[in-house]
């Protein structure tokens, strides 16, 4: 049995000028100690999927539909007070996107990290710093830095410091998102660093959300690719890098400018995503896909798998 | 990307130096004690020749915005000086309110009087990097790009300048036009936002575009389309850039040269390929060794970090060569080379020309530290 299991999940949210299908229909698998990535654009639903795994979905959003396993455990059928007690935390956790909000300016670093532990186990106050201590050297920060609050913190330190809080209950699965956005690239190559360091000693599971494909290749062994509110593309990075199949994919990594190499044209996605309150039927990415067929723009592709663990939801490769 | 022939010299940016005051609190001011400054840039030469596309590179804080914005004296100057050429009618303008330029038509901008100024506003144009906060959600398009025209009052009619809107709507590839002109900003997307920053900021026939990192707000998918509009633009405009960003790939996919910038000042220049190919400065080496290329090899190892370290504050910028408290070379080798482990902490390196077009500012370069032995080139940190 995987870790973590989601089957057909949906999770919309019911506004005022309709029902946004942010995650419509996502099955994932991820098993111990592997590093999944999931990549995709502004609006793709990426972070909507990490809330849900949490079941932290903000109204007036809501999980619809699918199931959600971690450990056999059926989460999208659990009651609120459950799910506290028994999964975040100590089976799930998870890394915020900006680390600078994430943290509450009134407390101590020390207060902050040892409030979960205090609530979910009988350890004493003593013991709980102790484990503070253990984990803020574990994520390279000297011990004073429990004393301190969060605004005489740097953003590298801080983000740092969010890292050790989404491990003090030893989860099996960290879900970052976007952990390294606001940082500057030096400082987001040392958490890059760190947290593969972490995934080393620790064999926990990582679920990396980012939008750019240079970070997600830092840490994923297994890469997602969203586009509109579902996944077109799985596999493994290498898989998806050097023979990306699904146009979308192909698309964007050709348009990303390199480094090395020869500077070639740079291609773009002509068009904008879909409206997910009212998305295109058949494929969503037709409308701006170079290779569109009759069938995209009726039926819905099914994801297949093409070669072995290399899975895609396109036409070009499914078959009639 | 693509290279095109460069003209003749249109800006000479000299040793110009940005600082914030700090407030001193009732004490210092009863002690007299001196005032405390954020060196946001703090020194900074360099030239840009018509067409081309130079790129101010670096990390958050180290100056780069604040040098484009005083180039169009949104910040006040501590000193410095800026030489810009601008187009011919401009320059018939600035003669008629009494501005000499030199010999080579250029005059300096920094230190007109305000009034004097306001024609080169014209010439030089900046381009945000925020498509949502730069446009005035109560202006439909075309009231955001008239604006440009009658406050440089271009166009004799109402007709001429819808003329001219739809012309340049056009040319940002907003098509068609008529689409377009109508609508209100929260009406379009990202992309198309931004585009309509570009065609405000050209629509002036401006000589010199500031483009403040104007893509990185975008997805990737649309980025490109971008760039290529801007790449278009500058022949079809005869205008320079200075393109600001922090992502060397695509200072790398756009520019032709490329300063680097640490803590207010400018460590390196030179051919943007050349720079990222064989970077000179142990700071840009360390910041290229530390940008993720999408390789699926990446995960297997550690990012060797040649830094150490954060970026110390602006307001106590360490004394010699402002990096060499994070530099891993001047910790190899100060034990080892006498002569560098006394210089980098006492002298600031000036930024000397080592190979034909590659200029850097360290001493690990025999040649910066002759020419500033011999006190043919002063320190750069001269005249504080």
């Amino acid at each position: 049995m995987a870790l973590l299991e989601v089957e057909n999940l949906r999770t919309y949210f019911y506004t005022l000028k309709g029902v946004v299908k942010a995650v419509d229909g996502v099955n994932l698998k991820l098993e111990k100690g592997q590093t999944l990535g999931i990549v995709g654009e502004s609006g793709c639903g990426k972070s909507t999927l990490a809330w849900s795994l949490l079941k932290l979905v903000p109204p007036p959003g809501r999980i619809v539909d699918g199931t959600i396993r971690i450990d056999g455990m059926d989460v999208t059928r659990m009651s609120e007070s459950e799910v506290r007690s028994k999964i975040r935390w100590k089976k799930i956790s998870m890394i915020f996107q900006g680390a600078m909000n994430a943290l509450n300016p009134v407390y101590t670093v020390g207060e902050q990290i040892i409030e979960p532990i205090l609530l979910h186990t009988d350890m004493t106050r003593e013991e709980a710093m102790e484990k503070a201590q253990e984990l803020i050297e574990a994520v390279g920060l000297p011990p004073e830095i429990l004393n301190r609050y969060p605004h005489e913190l740097s953003g590298g330190q801080k983000q740092r410091v969010v890292i050790a809080m989404a491990l003090v209950l030893d989860p099996d699965i960290v879900i970052a998102d976007e952990p390294t956005t606001a940082l500057d690239v030096v400082v987001q190559a040392q958490i890059l660093n760190l947290m593969k360091k972490l995934h080393r000693e620790r064999g926990m599971s990582i679920i990396l959300i980012t939008h750019d494909l240079g970070v997600v290749t830092e840490l994923s062994e297994y890469i997602a690719v969203m586009y509109a509110g579902k996944i077109v593309e799985f596999g493994k990075a290498e898989d998806i890098f050097l023979h990306p199949l699904h146009p979308y994919t192909q698309a964007l990594i050709r348009a990303v400018p390199r480094l090395k190499g020869d500077i070639h044209k740079l291609e773009y996605i002509p068009g904008q995503p879909p409206d997910l309150r009212n998305p295109p039927p058949g494929c969503r990415f037709a409308p701006r896909c170079k290779k569109v067929m009759d069938i995209c723009n009726r039926e819905e592709p099914p994801m297949i798998e093409y070669e072995k663990g290399h899975y895609v939801a396109c036409w070009l490769y499914a078959k009639r | 990307m693509y290279r095109v022939e460069l003209g003749e010299e249109i800006l000479k940016v000299k040793d110009l130096r940005v600082w914030f005051p700090l407030k001193r609190g009732i004490i210092g001011t009863i002690l007299r004690k001196p005032p405390l400054y954020v060196h946001a840039v703090d020194g900074v030469s360099f030239n840009i020749r018509k067409r081309e596309i130079f790129c101010l590179v670096g990390e958050s804080g180290c100056g780069k915005t604040t040098t484009g914005k005083a180039l169009l004296r949104l910040v006040p100057i501590y000193s410095g000086e800026a030489w810009f050429k601008p187009r011919k009618e401009t320059l018939a303008k600035l003669e008629a309110m009494g501005v000499t330029p030199n010999e080579n038509g250029m005059v300096e901008i920094l230190h007109l009087p305000e009034k004097k100024f306001k024609p080169l506003r014209r010439d030089i144009q900046m381009i945000y990097q925020d498509p949502y906060g730069s446009l005035n959600p109560r202006f439909r398009i075309k009231d955001i790009l008239e604006e440009v025209l009658i406050v440089h009052k271009i166009g004799e009619s109402k007709e001429e300048r819808l003329d001219l809107i739809e012309r340049v709507l056009e040319m940002v590839k907003l098509t068609p036009p008529s689409e377009f002109i109508n609508r209100f900003p929260h009406q379009l997307s990202g992309g198309q936002r931004q585009r309509v920053a570009i065609a405000r900021a050209i629509i002036a026939n401006p000589a010199l575009i500031i483009a403040d990192e104007p893509v990185s707000m975008l997805d990737v998918s649309i980025r490109a389309e971008i760039l290529e509009v801007l790449l278009n633009l500058r022949t079809l405009l005869d205008a320079s850039y200075i393109f600001i960003t922090h992502d060397l790939a695509v200072a790398r996919y756009i520019c032709d040269r490329i300063a680097v910038m640490y803590l207010g000042k400018i460590v390196e220049v030179g051919d943007a390929r050349e720079v990222i190919a064989d970077p000179l400065h142990p700071y840009t080496e360390a910041l290229i060794a530390a940008i993720p290329d999408p390789d699926p090899e990446n995960r297997k190892k550690f990012r060797d970090l040649k830094i150490k370290g954060e970026v110390p504050n602006a307001v106590f910028i360490p004394p010699g060569c402002r990096f060499h408290p994070r530099c891993v070379y001047y910790d190899e080798m100060k034990e080892v080379d006498k002569e560098l482990g006394d210089l980098c902490p006492s002298t600031e390196p000036p930024l000397v020309e080592v190979k034909p077009g590659r200029y850097v500012a360290c001493y690990k370069y025999p040649l910066v530290r002759s020419l500033v032995k011999t006190g043919v080139l002063s320190p750069g940190r001269e005249g504080r």
